[in-house]
Parts: C-alpha cells; sequence; structure tokens
C-alpha cells in the first residue's frame, strides 16, 4: 500500500489517471502489472484495466442503474456467470452497509452512500491494482474507518493499493509509504 | 413504475434514451420508401422496355414500289409475288397488305387526305412479324430479285433505342438507390454520433472499467439495427399500397406485359421489397460499427 500525497494541483489526479489508462503519457515509459503500457493492443489494454479498480473522487456512478447493477457492471464486463456476481455483489454490497439500498439509483443516493457503492464497485472483482482518489472524503469517521479496513485488507491479500489523500490523520492512523510529488515531481519516496 | 432490472442490465448504457425510437426510424422509413420507389420503378422499366423490344424487333414493314407493275419474272404484280414470297418463307408470319385508305392514313399529315389526286407513285405497304432468330437480309434480297427497290425495314432501329433507354432509366435508378443508401448511411452516422455525444461520460466510464471496443459498438450496433429494422419495415409496407395504386395507374401500359400478383405487383417485385430492410439493417449496423470504433479510438 502507497499514500499518494501532495498538495492540489501537484498532479496526483493526472498520476492516477496514467496510471488507470485513462491517459497516455506525452514522453516517458511506464510499465503496469508487468506489462508495457505504450505497446500493448486495445483489447490487451481493455483486459489490464479489468485488473484494477478506480475509486474515482466524483464516484463517477452510471445514473442510470441502480446501486446494484453498478457494482455488477465490471463483472458483467468481464463477462462473469449471474450466479457469481450475485453471490459476490451481495456480500460485498452487505459490507459497505447498503444492502437495504440496492435498489436505489444514484440521485436517490446521499454522498457517502455514493462513494461506498463507488468503492464496492470497484474492489468487487479483486483488482490487482487498487487506486483511490480521495476515497473517504465523503464518509463519516466509523465508514472510513470501515473503508481503510477493507483496503488494508485487500493490500494483505496481494493487491497493491495506492491512496491519494489530503487527510494526514488517515496517513497518520494506518501508517504506509508515502509518495509526495509536488508540481508534478515526486519530492518523496518512503 | 419499476424499470424492468433485466433490461436495465442489458441497456447498461442507458441507449434506450440516448438513442430514440422517434426519429431514426423514421428517417430510415423515408429512405426505404423512396428505395422501394425506385426498385419498383427499374423492375417496371425493364418490363415494359422487355416487351417493347420484342414487338420492335419483330415488326416487319414491306414498302412495294409500284406494286401493280410486272415482277421480275412476269409472273404477275409485284405485290402479289411479294405477298407470295413472304408466306412462303419461314420465320415471316401474317403478312398483311395495308389497304389503300390505310396507306392514305399514314401519310395524310404529309401528303393530304387523297393521295391517288397527286399523281404521285405510292407504294403499296406489306406488314409482318420476323419471328426467325437471325436477320433480315436474306428475305431482303430475294424480295428485291422479285420486286426491284422493295424496302425492308425491322425495327432494329427502335429496339436500340429503347435499349438505350432502358440502361439509361436503370443507371438512373441504380444511381438513385445507391445516393438513398448513402444518405442512409449519414443519418445513422449522424444519429449514432449524436447518441454517442449524449452517453460519452457512460461510455468513457465503460471504456475505463475494462470495456471492449468491440462490446461497446456491438451494444450500439445492436440498438441502431433495430431501429433502422423497425422504420425499413414499416417504410417498405407503406409503400405497398403507394405502389399498388402506381401499377393501377400504368394498368394501360403494363397490363398486357408484366405477369403480376398480389396488388397488381410483379412477383418479383415481391421478392425484392422483403430485401430492403435487410439491406437497411445491414447499412445500420456496419455504419454504427464504423462511427463508434472510430469514436473510441479517440480514447486511450
Amino acid at each position: 500500500m502507497r499514500w499518494l500525497t501532495g498538495p492540489s494541483g501537484a498532479g496526483k489526479t493526472s498520476l492516477l489517471k496514467l496510471i488507470y489508462l485513462a491517459e497516455h503519457p506525452a514522453k516517458g515509459h511506464i510499465e503496469l502489472l508487468g506489462m508495457p503500457v505504450a505497446q500493448i493492443p486495445r483489447n490487451q489494454a481493455s483486459l489490464l484495466r479489468r485488473r484494477i479498480g478506480v475509486v474515482y473522487q466524483d464516484f463517477r456512478l452510471l445514473g442510470q442503474l441502480n446501486a446494484y447493477d453498478n457494482i455488477a457492471l465490471p463483472m458483467r464486463l468481464a463477462r462473469r456467470s449471474e450466479t457469481q456476481i450475485h453471490a459476490d455483489v451481495i456480500e460485498i454490497i452487505k459490507w459497505v452497509g447498503l444492502s437495504h439500498r440496492q435498489e436505489a439509483l444514484p440521485f436517490e443516493l446521499s454522498g457517502g452512500e455514493q462513494q461506498r457503492i463507488a468503492i464496492a464497485r470497484a474492489v468487487v472483482g479483486r483488482p490487482k491494482l487498487l487506486i483511490a482518489d480521495e476515497p473517504t472524503g465523503n464518509l463519516d469517521d466509523d465508514q472510513a474507518q470501515r473503508v481503510m479496513l477493507l483496503l488494508t485488507a485487500l493490500n494483505k491479500l496481494g493487491t497493491t493499493v495506492i491512496v491519494a489523500t489530503h487527510n494526514h490523520t488517515l496517513i497518520q492512523r494506518y501508517p504506509a509509504p508515502v509518495l509526495r510529488i509536488e508540481s508534478g515531481r515526486l519530492v518523496h519516496d518512503g | 413504475m419499476m424499470a424492468d432490472p433485466n433490461r436495465q442490465r442489458r441497456d447498461f448504457l442507458g441507449l434506450r434514451a440516448a438513442l430514440s425510437d422517434r426519429l431514426l426510424p423514421l428517417l430510415v422509413g423515408a429512405m426505404s420508401f423512396l428505395a422501394a420507389l425506385s426498385i419498383a420503378g427499374t423492375q417496371a422499366t425493364a418490363g415494359l422496355a422487355a416487351h417493347w423490344q420484342l414487338d420492335a424487333a419483330s415488326a416487319l414493314t414491306i414498302q412495294v414500289p409500284q406494286p401493280q407493275a410486272q415482277d421480275a419474272a412476269n409472273n404477275g404484280t409485284r405485290l402479289a409475288a411479294v405477298l407470295g414470297a413472304l408466306g412462303a418463307t419461314p420465320g415471316v408470319a401474317n403478312p398483311q397488305p395495308l389497304s389503300a385508305d390505310a396507306v392514305n392514313k399514314l401519310l395524310s399529315p404529309w401528303l393530304g387526305t387523297d393521295t391517288s389526286q397527286l399523281g404521285l407513285p405510292i407504294p403499296a405497304v406489306i406488314t409482318a412479324h420476323w419471328t426467325a432468330p437471325g436477320p433480315v437480309d436474306d428475305l431482303r434480297a430475294k424480295l428485291q430479285t422479285l420486286s426491284p427497290g422493295t424496302l425492308v425495314d425491322t425495327g432494329a432501329l427502335w429496339t436500340g433505342r429503347v435499349a438505350a433507354l432502358t440502361a439509361s432509366l436503370q443507371d438512373c435508378a441504380a444511381a438513385i438507390l445507391v445516393i438513398v443508401a448513402l444518405i442512409a448511411a449519414a443519418v445513422v452516422a449522424v444519429a449514432t454520433h449524436a447518441g454517442l455525444a449524449q452517453r460519452r461520460e457512460t461510455i468513457v466510464i465503460v471504456h475505463e472499467l475494462g470495456a471492449f471496443d468491440g462490446d461497446i459498438a456491438a451494444l450500439i450496433a445492436q440498438r441502431i439495427s433495430l431501429l433502422t429494422l423497425s422504420g425499413a419495415v414499416c417504410g417498405t409496407a407503406l409503400a405497398v399500397p403507394i405502389l399498388a395504386w402506381l401499377a393501377r395507374l400504368a394498368t394501360p401500359f403494363a397490363a398486357s406485359s408484366l405477369p403480376t400478383t398480389l396488388f397488381g405487383l410483379p412477383s418479383e417485385l415481391w421478392a425484392l421489397l422483403p430485401a430492403l430492410p435487410v439491406i437497411a439493417t445491414l447499412i445500420g449496423w456496419g455504419t454504427a460499427q464504423l462511427t463508434v470504433r472510430g469514436w473510441l479510438r479517440t480514447l486511450p
């Protein structure tokens, strides 16, 4: 697990976008999960994205899908069976404490609830790499602690977790190496 | 009312809202309607032209100058000799000399109603049908021997003109079909772009979650295909009564020449009309696939 921190505008989100393949680098070389990103064909890039879970700062839930279907989406894209999807989604939605809201559409959920659904969607496929951009920003302390327990548990199971945050209290409570960037440059690693 | 959850799962891009079932089917329906009219026009033209060509090619007109003069062998009048030769020639059917009144009527626009008072040497005219496959050169030579100066005309000139007219009309119809297909493809491309613009954020998210370009393109192409199919079926179905009405108007030209079936339309047309929705669907599917895949290439 790594914390990614730095002042606003330092380039944290840009770096995360490069890591979850939402942007191509103008120059330089990226190797992700053992694959050279610039050289892989588009279909391989899609398969690589399926191994990366992303918690977006603005959640980016699909407005026309309810909570259950939003969480199930990565598994459906990966053509998992509906039986497996149902079991995994029910388990994760219970874990984030929203079993009673699985039929709700995103606009019917509070900010905190949307964030928990976004986290559930990011982790339901058991990704090899999890990227989280301010994942506890809209959560109360209890929920934030729950999310951090999930992220550390995933990390112990072998998932690389990168969490971008401004929250130094969180960093102190869950010690892990910190990557600090300023003006697009890495100024601290460790 | 609760949305059908299965429907939601299949339509996770929200295409039902982005690609509505109104404008695109309406436009594709109009294109199919025009295509149906064009195909029917081509068929009717081809059928009539074939019939006219057959008639023109088989018509023989023989002019015998000085019909009452002695023939070359001094066996009788030239007219009798020519009629006898025509009757004895295989491939010549129904030789009939036109009466003097009929010849006068033919010439009246140029020579007035009574040509006998003009003292002009009016030739006799014989009509017949040429049923043999080859040219009439041998017949022409034979009649020349019997009655020098005898002219044998066939409909070859008109056959050529009708053939040229038919080819030209068919080229026009084919060009119209190609233009209609291109416009339909352009309409589908515009509708697809509009749908992509409306669902851009959703598609980008699904792309970042690891959807294949082919899967996204297939979902959108499936929706577009359904809309084009429904529009084309309606447009083609709507064309049938109009075509039946036009066929009825054209009955004086077509009744004797084209075999008709249901609603007075030729059976070949009934065989082609169902192909229109299929072709429209293929155009819709192919255009949507190309448009979406091209657009997705702009994403990383």
